[in-house]
């Protein structure tokens, strides 16, 4: 079952440097901001997972409940900045 | 032996939607479109990847967290998603039209 979680973790890896490359090139800051968000959220999949490798959930899942909450902040805070100052 | 299919399988439908959503992030024409595609896809791969692994623990406290880390995604992420959406509408930005060139 570790194979199966670490072979779900590369695959994850990958979809991570594809979603990358909307950060890195995107057009405008909002592309880059949608694109940050999605590796965001694969993070907090690969943290859990990497939990399930190591045989230490009860840690794992901590770090990964604080990564979605930072990600939900931080993508919350640049949006209402670019709203407010209404131009991107 | 059964649970442990359910689980393979809850987070293999998960891996897909991944997919799904990055394939759409990466190819779509306008930036709604791509908001589109991986706000949605995005909820959803992580709630079933979090209920495959929740099986695949077994009924204990950590089980029962990782289900609240699903439902508390299952709220924030459809509302960051729209925040993104109401700013790139506020700052002017025009959605794609059938016609035009990619951007």
């Amino acid at each position: 079952m570790e194979k199966f979680f670490l072979g779900i973790g590369i695959g994850l890896c990958f979809l991570v440097l594809l979603c990358l490359y909307r950060g890195i090139f995107g057009p405008t800051v909002l592309n880059r901001l949608a694109g940050i968000s999605a590796i965001g959220t694969k993070t907090l999949v690969i943290l859990l997972l990497m939990g399930f490798i190591y045989d230490r959930v009860d840690m794992f899942m901590d770090i990964s409940m604080v990564y979605a909450i930072l990600n939900f902040i931080g993508t919350l805070a640049v949006a209402k900045y670019l709203e407010t100052k209404g131009e991107v | 032996m059964f649970l442990k299919v359910l689980s393979i399988s809850f987070i293999l439908t998960g891996f897909f939607f991944f997919t799904t959503a990055t394939i759409g992030l990466l190819r779509f024409p306008d930036f709604f479109c791509r908001l589109h595609a991986t706000g949605k896809g995005d909820t959803l791969a992580v709630l079933l990847s979090l209920i495959g692994l929740a099986i695949y623990h077994g009924f204990c406290l950590a089980s029962l967290k990782i289900i609240s880390i699903a439902v508390f995604y299952f709220v924030a992420q459809p509302t960051a998603t729209h925040a993104i959406a109401r700013a790139a509408l506020r700052c002017g930005v025009k959605p794609w039209a059938k016609g035009e060139e990619r951007r």
